[in-house]
């Protein structure tokens, strides 16, 4: 193996900052499940709040679209 | 680096993925750098863009049948869906930017599809083009909103509702988080696209060096590349949807 | 392909020398797409859906009119069918009361002749059972004297008659 320290850490790095996907699987799954379940006790009221539905799911992702930026800066760019 | 990351590939034994190749910006017309008028892919993609929008859109619905035709319908499904969010989201005195949220939902919408193509280049995953979107937004909208209310729209900061003692806390975390809103917005699009298609990538790649179980990476990216059009989609619509809610808080700031 | 040359193994993303590149060919393609939809695509659209909006709410209307138009032509119906049926029920009505009268008078008709016939018959019927009654005693009277006088005894008439009428009359009894 060739390389050295600063690559090995950046790599290392990388996948710490994968950890941060499984957080935002979680939100993602939290915010759907909640949903499903307000839905199925008020299904008359569950159209109007896909929307809802939607940015939620999109706040809790964009935290994990982010620690995956990072694990690609720190693989390709540092 | 460069050279550290090329001997690993070749010693590990033909692994020679490179995943982020297919985001580089190349000049189509022959010589090597990117100037400012310089015709690059991101051109030709970007110009097939606009006419798919102008094909789905402008050439759909030349009939003007009351009684539409499929393809005057998906015009008209696309326009209604979009009409409906902002009507729905915004308010009703947001109709009047209607024309330019329906412009970003299709420009991003096409962008993210015809990046699935194979070979194709996905303008919306770089991380230039989408900051440019949400800043524009973020920009419009608070021009707007002070246009609109005047010094009043910093009360937007200021939530009422909450005890006193707590205001201040509040309104820092709210004035942060306003400030984040380009960020997550435009990265959030930009790498949404990066990922899908990295991880499109990355398995094609496993495709390639495993032979005769190249079958497993390909059945893997069919269900990667219908799970890539989903999030096109559903990444086109929250960018649309976010638009439509900070344009909302610039235009009734007093909820 | 030369990595170096293309920034290949490094992010495309943050390649910041084609950043005023892209920024320009976005800002001519979302000018244009704007343009585009906002002077062609989307007011036609609109118009479309507008223009059916109301194609639809005036057949709606229509449809609304010529819903009542048919309640009350089937009113209008429903009521000279009733009327036809009060017509039809008191014409059969007055048949049968006619039959009813005919037939009654027709049976009375016939009850007074069978009465008539019958009468005239059981008094044929008496008639003839008393001529025969009659031509019984006078043989039996005449048969009695016969025989009395066969007997060598001067035959009474008087006496001959009284016996006759009583034995008659007992076997009668």
């Amino acid at each position: 193996m060739t390389g050295d320290i600063v690559q090995m850490g950046a790599y290392i790095g990388a996948g710490l900052a994968c950890m941060g996907m499984g957080g935002a699987a979680i939100g993602v799954g939290n915010v759907a499940g909640n949903f499903l379940s307000g839905a199925l006790r008020n299904p008359s009221a569950a159209p109007g709040q896909t929307a809802m539905l939607f940015i939620g799911i999109a706040f809790a992702e964009a935290l994990g679209i982010f620690s995956f930026l990072v694990a690609l800066l720190l693989m390709f760019a540092v | 680096m460069i050279e550290g990351k090329r001997i690993v590939a070749e010693e590990t034994g033909g692994f020679a993925i490179y995943p982020m190749e297919q985001f580089i910006v190349r000049p189509l017309l022959g010589g090597d750098t990117v100037g400012l008028f310089t015709i690059t892919n991101v051109t030709l993609w970007m110009a097939l863009t606009v006419l798919a929008v102008s094909a789905v859109l402008v050439f759909g619905s030349r009939g003007r049948a009351l009684v539409p035709t499929r393809s005057q319908s998906i015009a008209e499904v696309l326009y209604s869906f979009i009409y409906k969010m902002v009507e729905d989201v915004a308010g009703h005195d947001g109709v009047k930017y209607f024309p330019y949220i329906m412009t970003l939902f299709m420009f991003i919408l096409f962008s993210n599809l015809l990046g699935l193509i194979p070979w194709a280049f996905t303008t919306t995953s770089h991380i230039a083009v989408t900051a440019v979107l949400a800043l524009a937004v973020f920009i419009s909208v608070t021009v707007l909103g002070f246009v609109l209310h005047g010094a009043s729209f910093l009360r937007l900061f200021w939530i009422s509702s909450a005890p006193l003692a707590l205001r201040p806390v509040l309104a820092l975390i709210e004035i942060i988080s306003y400030f984040v809103r380009p960020l997550s917005h435009s990265i959030r699009l930009a790498g949404n696209m990066m990922a899908g298609h990295a991880v499109v990538k990355v398995f094609a790649g496993f495709a390639g060096a495993l032979g005769i179980f190249g079958i497993l990476p390909i059945v893997a990216v069919t269900a990667v590349y219908g799970l890539e059009l989903l999030v096109s989609v559903i990444q086109a619509y929250v960018f649309t949807i976010l638009t439509c809610v900070y344009l909302r808080d610039a235009l009734h700031p007093h909820h | 392909m030369d990595a170096e040359a293309t920034g290949g193994a490094g992010m495309p993303q943050l390649e910041f020398s084609t950043f005023p590149n892209q920024i320009l060919w976005l800002v001519v393609a979302l000018v244009v797409l704007y343009l585009i939809l906002s002077r062609v695509a989307l007011p036609r659209i609109g118009s479309v859906l507008a223009e059916r909006t109301g194609t639809i709410a005036n057949d709606i209307a229509a449809a609304e009119t010529y819903k009542m138009q048919a309640a009350e032509a089937e009113a209008a119906y429903h009521k000279a069918l009733e009327d036809a049926r009060a017509a039809a029920a008191k014409v059969i009505e007055e048949a049968r009361a006619d039959i009813q009268k005919d037939l009654d008078i027709a049976i009375a008709k016939a009850d007074a002749e069978i009465a008539a016939r019958s009468a005239e018959s059981e008094r044929r019927i008496g008639e003839i059972r008393d001529s025969a009654m009659e031509a019984v005693t006078v043989v039996a009277k005449d048969a009695t004297k016969d025989i009395v006088t066969a007997f060598g005894v001067k035959a009474d008439a008087r006496s001959v008659t009284a016996a006759v009428n009583a034995r008659i009359k007992g076997g009668a009894a």
